[in-house]
């Protein structure tokens, strides 16, 4: 792209190799901040969905309450709970949960509400519990739909760690913001392309996963 | 962090503050320019999202180009974005944010129109030609209008989308409400950053309001959905269905 600017290359192998320790740190920082947050996310937002699963007068206000969260900007999200919180990992990591669960509590209700009911009036004649159904037939049967949401709430994730660099905890954010205000653009580019990368093999391996835990959807498409 | 306890006490005394509510640095000036920049960048997407989609969703054509572009902007960190802009020639300040908030908005606007037009009924497109209208005629007078809703909805989408992005600004020198809630990061006034982050979100919950009761009240009467009844009905729908 700037052949005529050499000094300033958008991609420099020779920056990669000799910041690779600093790279990688921002890697695995980024990393253990996404899966952490959507893992955290998951754990909250399974109970709550089938709560509003069990209750369907708690869905419309469980969904609307989610809508609006998820209107609040990242950036201000950070800003309201810098204060509380202080500068770095924590506030990050509950700005991006909360974004996460808010994705994930969605996508499993619809799950569970798309599943057919005579599936459960089945199971019920068969004797199953409230719970028993939830367990072994509500969320198997829910599964894809919580493996989009996954997918969805990981991708996300991903990008919105950078915005964590405004209070001091970015990932690869902190590279990218480091790089444009040392005007460096590889170091921009580089975070950039691997923030993409991330997001790229975090869904695929959820996709893979999902494949392999629903092998009954795999076997249905193909008839 | 120690002692942001009165965060809550300084942003109250900032936002009474009448100097921050005047002059060329004020919040109804800085709200304005928010504002600005945001219908820019929709524009913008809207400009190149909505023929691309339309005439995509028309030919029933290109579903996975839209897929595709949907997903990847998913992934792609608006912030990367807006730094790259503002290293480029387009420079620091407001042009880089509605660049990259445009970015941002084009993939909602782009897969709603797409999903209108294909899921426009085959027996009334048919309808439209056996009357004797050209595809384009139909196009105008029948499908766009029927998509309308959809196409609605997603620009409702990017235009919220894009409000939560511009304050992004503030880390590239440019303008809006995000400066605020930057700087009082650096200064380390909280009070400041409260204040801020607190205004964006009334601005953010304010323009979705806005747009969701714009949007009912221009759909034609017989095409509304009955809140509570079409929210029933989709469940009583998924109830039976399949």
């Amino acid at each position: 792209m700037t052949t005529s600017a050499p000094a300033n290359p958008w991609l420099s192998w020779d920056y990669v190799q000799t910041n690779w320790a600093d790279i990688s740190e921002a890697l695995v920082q980024h990393v253990t901040l996404t899966v952490e947050a959507v893992l955290i996310a998951f754990v909250i937002a399974l109970p709550l969905a089938a709560l509003a699963f069990g209750r369907p007068r708690l869905a419309g206000p469980v969904l609307g309450l989610a809508g609006i969260l998820y209107t609040i900007p990242s950036l201000a999200m950070f800003a309201i709970l810098s204060p509380f919180t202080g500068i770095g990992r924590t506030t990050v990591l509950i700005g991006l949960v909360a974004y996460a669960m808010l994705v994930l509590v969605r996508n499993i209700l619809v799950g569970l509400e798309g599943i057919d009911p005579e599936i459960r009036d089945a199971a019920r004649g068969l004797g199953y519990g409230r719970i028993r159904l939830l367990l072994t037939v509500e969320l198997p049967n829910a599964l894809p739909s919580i493996v989009v949401g996954l997918r969805l709430a990981t991708v996300t994730t991903v990008a919105l760690v950078t915005i964590g660099v405004i209070v001091g905890y970015g990932g690869l954010g902190q590279l990218m913001f480091r790089g444009f205000n040392s005007n460096y653009r590889a170091e921009i580019m580089t975070a950039t392309i691997l923030c993409l990368a991330i997001a790229f093999v975090a869904d695929l391996l959820l996709a893979a996963a999902g494949r392999l835990a629903t092998p009954w959807a795999r076997t249905r498409t193909q008839s | 962090m120690t002692g942001n306890e009165n965060a809550v006490a300084d942003a109250l005394v900032w936002l009474n503050d009448p100097l921050n509510w005047t002059g060329p640095d004020g919040i109804p000036a800085r709200v304005a320019e928010h504002l600005t920049m945001s219908v820019l960048a929709v524009l913008l997407a809207a400009l190149i999202a909505l023929p691309l989609g339309v005439w995509l969703g028309h030919r029933g054509r290109g579903g996975s180009f839209v897929v595709v572009m949907a997903n990847t902007s998913r992934a792609l960190p608006t912030f990367a974005l807006l730094l790259i802009f503002a290293s480029t020639s387009i420079g620091f300040g407001n042009r880089p944010v509605v660049l990259a908030a445009a970015i941002f908005a084009i993939p909602p606007i782009l897969t709603n129109a797409f999903t209108g037009l294909r899921e426009v009924d085959r027996d009334i497109r048919e309808a439209a030609r056996g009357m004797g209208m050209s595809g384009r005629r139909s196009l105008a007078l029948v499908e766009i209008p029927l998509a309308l809703p959809l196409i609605g909805a997603g620009l409702r989408t990017a235009a919220v989308q894009v409000i939560a992005t511009v304050p992004l600004a503030g880390l590239v020198g440019g303008g809006g409400l995000g400066p605020i809630i930057i700087s009082g990061l650096a200064t380390r006034r909280f009070g400041e950053v409260l204040a801020g982050g607190f205004l964006v979100i009334v601005l953010c919950l304010a323009v979705e309001a806005l747009l969701a009761g714009g949007q009912r009240l221009l759909t034609p009467r017989p095409m509304r959905t009955p809140r509570r009844a079409g929210r029933r009905a989709t469940r009583a729908a998924g109830a039976t269905g399949s």
